[in-house]
């Protein structure tokens, strides 16, 4: 096995090379199309008005988009959507922020203790400690409530500020801290004006990755959130749940007011972020501060 | 705690964190107020998810009736309940490694810097970022009798009648692809590019072939990479919820265990029942992560960069 791998044939060697590529390039692109296709679906059928049997539909209208926003009370959904995710980032920043500097800075007894308590809520999936959580949350009252959505979205998301952030603030010098506290800053003014305008593109980049993932947090928002507390996607999940009582052009047209809020805040976070950040957190750390 | 037990204490704080020393000579600074930045975090994480977690193991050892293992014990003898586990496994484990397996060659392709790169991991993040409920409602209709990809197959005389494809099997297991192959990929992308390719470079100069390269040189280094993306990617198909409603059959082949958790708590309000299979369902998870971590072991340990640092 190791003789033959050594021996080498350039010939070969480049034509496979070539179907190597091709076949990986291949699949890519098959992957893609795919793609294509589920999201091409939806908005197609969306301003459709009738799709049956055929490649395309017979015609096109947009009223599936007003009637969706009176079926579906979008403008309420939309309106609590909005509250959750901005409650979810200023929290979670306004906690994950300072906890992060804390273990950035600090060596303490239990700190690898303290790293894997943030570590868990990331690793277990929502559906698994949802379920105690919503538990507890019903017994505080505070299940189906607002205040219940916004907690249960803390879970992952404070962690995740906490463990994005704690490199970022590593790689910035602790003299310039120990600077400014020489010419007298206390520690408020030393984060005023010192580190946060440093952290600002962490922060920033931070932020907007809870917001992209907290519009799209189904499953915890789903087991806390009552009739009046559904996010846009809670509510996209119950119409395609119940398909058949509405149109499916009308879900659909849902479907695409729900992909036009994420993605725009997707590429305006993917400015500031890397894409493999969205699912690895912070590995290629950001240039300068 | 005596007192003395907690001066100790302090003193190792202010020795560890250096703030005796900063905090001034005439001051003694036993605590470092620096540390209070982390209680709100430390709170938060222990009253959200570890209280909730403890809260529901107990109650999953006191039901409304019976003795305190009698959820688990009608749990591992209903075949409705116990075959929950195995209905998921059998869309998690071929998903994942399907997904890894489809990962590591097309990252490990791409792991040089090319134009258009940023562009496609792009295009691969938006599966993960849209979610599993709009994939789902996609996936319903382009995969439907009437949908392009049948449509497409019968135009090429791929088929003659339409795949089934929407509410069986096969539709959770797309969707596992649809947003486990782009996590799996970026994951491990992630972790290839931070293997010094000068490493690979001294096996080519010494005769080896790219799939000897491979072998012998990425692979080991990947190992790490490879068991964490496995977990990740492994735990997150096992917790397939929203697809397996909405894509699958929730009654018969796609009733999975989150289901049975999330019909127990909501639709019978026996919530010590679903803590019960929440449990077991944290359990599974643990188990399959300890075997891989496990198998990880026995793989190469040490550094992935070159010999200079």
């Amino acid at each position: 096995m190791t003789q033959d791998t050594l021996k080498g044939n350039p010939a070969l060697d480049r034509t496979l090379g070539l179907l190597w590529s091709s076949v990986v390039w291949g699949f890519m692109g098959f992957f893609l199309l795919n793609m294509v296709g589920i999201i091409g679906s939806v908005a197609v059928n969306s301003v459709a008005t009738r799709w049956l049997r055929s490649w395309l539909p017979d015609g096109y209208t947009f009223r599936w988009y007003s009637s969706a926003w009176a079926e579906f009370q979008l403008g309420e959904v939309l309106t609590v959507t909005m509250q959750v995710v901005l409650a979810v980032v200023l929290i979670s920043a306004l906690i994950g922020v300072p906890a992060a500097y804390a273990l950035a800075r600090r060596e303490f007894p239990g700190k690898r203790a303290v790293m894997l308590l943030f570590l868990l809520p990331l690793l277990v999936p929502p559906i698994t400690y949802g379920i105690p959580l919503a538990t507890t949350l019903y017994q505080f009252h505070l299940g189906g409530t607002l205040t219940g959505v916004i907690l249960a979205n803390l879970v992952p998301t404070v962690p995740f500020v906490i463990l994005t952030m704690t490199p970022f603030i590593e790689q910035i010098d602790p003299r310039l801290e120990a600077a400014a506290r020489v010419f007298g800053a206390g520690t408020f003014s030393v984060f005023r004006h010192v580190l946060v305008p440093l952290l600002a593109p962490g922060i920033l980049a931070a932020c907007l990755l809870v917001l992209v993932r907290t519009i799209a947090m189904f499953e915890l928002t789903f087991l806390t959130a009552g009739g009046d507390s559904q996010t846009l996607v809670v509510a996209l999940y119950y119409s395609v749940f119940a398909a058949g009582v509405r149109a499916g052009q009308s879900v659909d047209a849902m479907a695409v007011l729900y992909m036009l809020t994420t993605l725009f805040w997707l590429v305006i976070a993917l400015r500031f972020v890397d894409p493999t950040q969205i699912v690895a957190r912070v590995k290629k750390q950001p240039k300068g501060a | 705690m005596t007192s003395s037990n907690q001066t100790a204490w302090g003193h190792a704080w202010g020795r560890l964190t250096g703030s005796a020393r900063r905090g001034g000579d005439d001051a003694p600074a036993p605590f470092d107020r620096t540390l209070l930045l982390l209680v709100p975090g430390i709170l938060m994480v222990v009253l959200l998810f570890v209280y909730p977690f403890a809260y529901g193991l107990v109650l999953s050892f006191t039901p409304a009736e019976g003795g305190p293992f009698k959820n688990y014990v009608e749990f591992f003898s209903q075949s409705r309940l116990w075959g929950t586990i195995f209905t998921t496994l059998w869309l998690a484990l071929p998903s994942t490694i399907l997904n890894i397996a489809l990962a590591v060659p097309i990252a490990f392709k791409m792991r040089v810097p090319f134009a258009g790169q940023r562009l496609l991991t792009t295009a691969l993040v938006v599966p993960i970022t849209l979610g599993t409920v709009l994939v789902a409602e996609g996936l319903l209709t382009y995969l439907g009798p009437q949908g392009w990809f049948n449509r497409i197959l019968m135009a090429g005389h791929l088929i003659a009648q339409p795949l089934q494809l929407t509410h069986n099997y096969w539709g959770v297991m797309l969707s596992l692809i649809i947003t486990g192959f782009p996590f799996a990929f970026l994951l491990i992308l992630s972790h290839v590019t931070g293997i010094d390719p000068s490493l690979g470079n001294a096996a080519a100069s010494l005769g080896a072939r790219p799939f000897a390269q491979f072998r012998h040189i990425y692979l080991p280094l990947l190992a790490p990479g490879l068991a964490m993306t496995f977990c990740l990617v492994f735990v997150q198909a096992f917790s397939v919820f929203p697809s397996a409603v909405l894509l699958g059959a929730p009654a018969g082949p796609t009733r999975v265990i989150s289901i049975a958790a999330y019909e127990a708590a909501f639709e019978s309000y026996d919530y010590s029942m679903a803590s019960a299979i929440a449990m077991v369902m944290g359990a599974v998870q643990l188990i399959i992560i300890v075997a891989v971590l496990v198998a990880r072991g026995r793989f190469y340990r040490g550094p992935a960069s070159g010999g200079k640092a």
